[in-house]
């Protein structure tokens, strides 16, 4: 027990950075997220094939070669000198946003058919259709995978962790590199981890509950 | 995709807006790539001697060993995962109290670690301190196992969506003509919750070959591990070719990651078209609540 009061500051430093990264990477990627379900439904075919093409790319590729391109190519040719947790956030969130376009674009496709027949029938435009009429009830839908995938991108963000990020998993190796006796760090690691991710089911079970409406 | 559900049929004016989108989104778009294209060929990322590396027979031969590597732990991973989640998906239906409670506490353990961190922890010894004896982990079996545990946590879980999807009447039928809880289970649930659930166990299998590429973290030279020994042992002009091996690599993932998830989509696909047993999940990756429900 005694490693979590040793190098409390380190375990808080490691909480804290996985906290801020997923947060940082949740709203860039539920904002992509949206943009790209967008498109994939937009009557623009250019947009609509940016959007498949995006989902497609990132859905195949691994995390890490992510992580890789955005710490070895992005500062050493495009732009150098670049904050390492703005690096992590940019990779995890457009990683995570390609999951979430597709949990949208579902959560569209089950909005009833004459939903967006009556909006259109009282004159709605496209954009109208989608934000008043079409995503609030996508977004219904949407929401327990959207929890599942804010989950995995919790415990995807340790990754960022191995690029020298801050956070629990960069700590965990910290510690264990000292010499801390490897099984009680893990369970500290975990509960860090447990504790994030439960915040997370608690937070969306709270808003199902309250988007919920009586069909 | 029924996109023509949320918009009408382009009037003139509506075809006019839709072509000057087309046209400045289409710029914007190829915009954009000629820029990151054209800062890449700035900085000489596309000059012919960056790609020539290719050429050699030493980086091929670096370049298959790490594709064999990966696809050795992946089927090594995917066998044990799959073989694993099967007992706990047993142990979760079980009559047995403590072999449920079990199952189910190592189910939502594992799914809730990242895997990053059991495979992390099972390199740096964690069997040594649980188990009094000394065990020495090679990466290798470090990322199989972890891939292992953390997937076969998921397959379970899927399986048991799978079993819990066969109608009663089929259990309830077989145990009427006097079959035993083991032959209902292996010759009644069973083939019918695989059947079911294969596109999902693929959609997780292709997953799984995506995190092959986290023993580039623990230092195992699969391809993503390669990629990055090429790019840092190679100058060219006084330049990593970080970029032509980024590009040859990540397409080498995207094509055998596409190749699993196109077979998931056909067995999906094919599956619909059959009248008898119960309908096929979506090819689509299973959700990972992660803690507990």
């Amino acid at each position: 027990m005694n490693v979590l009061l040793d190098n409390l500051d380190l375990f808080r430093e490691g909480f804290v950075g996985t906290v801020s990264l997923t947060a940082g990477s949740a709203a860039l990627a539920v904002v992509l997220g949206l943009i790209i379900a967008g498109f994939r439904v937009s009557p623009v075919p250019p947009l609509r094939l940016f959007g498949t093409v995006w989902v497609t790319l990132l859905r195949n590729t691994p995390l890490t070669l992510l992580f890789l391109v955005a710490f070895f190519v992005v500062p050493q040719v495009l732009f150098p000198g670049i904050d390492s947790y703005l690096l992590a956030v940019v990779a995890l969130g457009m990683y995570t946003s390609s999951y979430i376009a597709e949990a949208l674009r579902s959560g569209i496709n089950t909005v009833p058919l004459g939903q967006a027949e009556a909006a259109r029938s009282i004159g709605m435009t496209f954009t109208q259709t989608l934000r008043i009429v079409v995503l609030p009830q996508a977004t219904r839908t949407a929401l327990p995978p959207l929890s599942s995938f804010l989950i995995a991108l919790t415990k995807n963000s340790a990754i960022a962790g191995a690029f020298n990020n801050v956070d629990l998993f960069n700590i965990q190796k910290v510690l264990s590199n000292e010499g801390y006796n490897i099984l009680v760090i893990f369970i500290w690691i975990t509960i860090g981890y447990l504790i994030v991710t439960f915040s997370i089911s608690a937070l969306f079970r709270t808003l199902e509950r309250r988007l919920e409406v009586a069909r | 995709m029924s996109g023509s559900v949320l918009y009408d049929a382009p009037g003139p004016r509506a075809r006019a807006r839709n072509l000057v989108l087309s046209v400045v989104g289409g710029l914007l778009i190829v915009g954009l790539v000629a820029l990151v294209a054209y800062r890449l060929y700035d900085k000489g990322q596309f000059d012919g001697a960056m790609w020539d590396i290719f050429n050699y027979a030493g980086i091929r031969e670096n370049i298959l060993d790490g594709l064999a590597a990966t696809l050795k732990v992946f089927a090594m991973a995917a066998a044990l995962s799959l073989v694993m989640a099967v007992v706990l998906c047993m142990g979760r239906l079980s009559d047995h109290k403590p072999v449920r409670w079990l199952a189910t506490g190592f189910i939502e353990l594992f799914r809730s670690v990242p895997l990053l961190i059991t495979i992390f922890a099972l390199w740096v010894g964690i069997v040594d301190a649980i188990l009094p004896v000394e065990v020495n982990i090679e990466p290798m079996w470090a990322l199989v196992f972890g891939l292992a545990i953390y997937n076969s946590c998921v397959q379970a879980e899927v399986l048991r969506a799978g079993i819990n999807a066969v109608p009663t009447g089929q259990r309830e039928a077989a145990y009427a003509i006097g079959m035993r809880k083991t032959q209902v289970t292996a010759s009644i649930l069973m083939p019918q919750a695989v059947r079911s659930m294969m596109p999902t166990i693929i959609s997780q299998l292709v997953v799984t070959l995506k995190d092959t590429s986290l023993g580039y973290i623990i230092l195992y030279p699969e391809l993503l591990q390669t990629a990055r020994l090429i790019a840092s042992n190679t100058q060219v002009n006084g330049d990593y070719p970080y970029v032509p091996t980024v590009i040859v690599i990540g397409t080498l993932y995207i094509v055998l990651c596409l190749a699993l998830s196109g077979l998931a989509n056909w067995i999906e696909r094919r599956g619909r078209r059959a009248k008898t047993g119960i309908a096929p999940t979506e090819a689509k990756v299973p959700e990972q609540t992660g803690a507990l429900p």
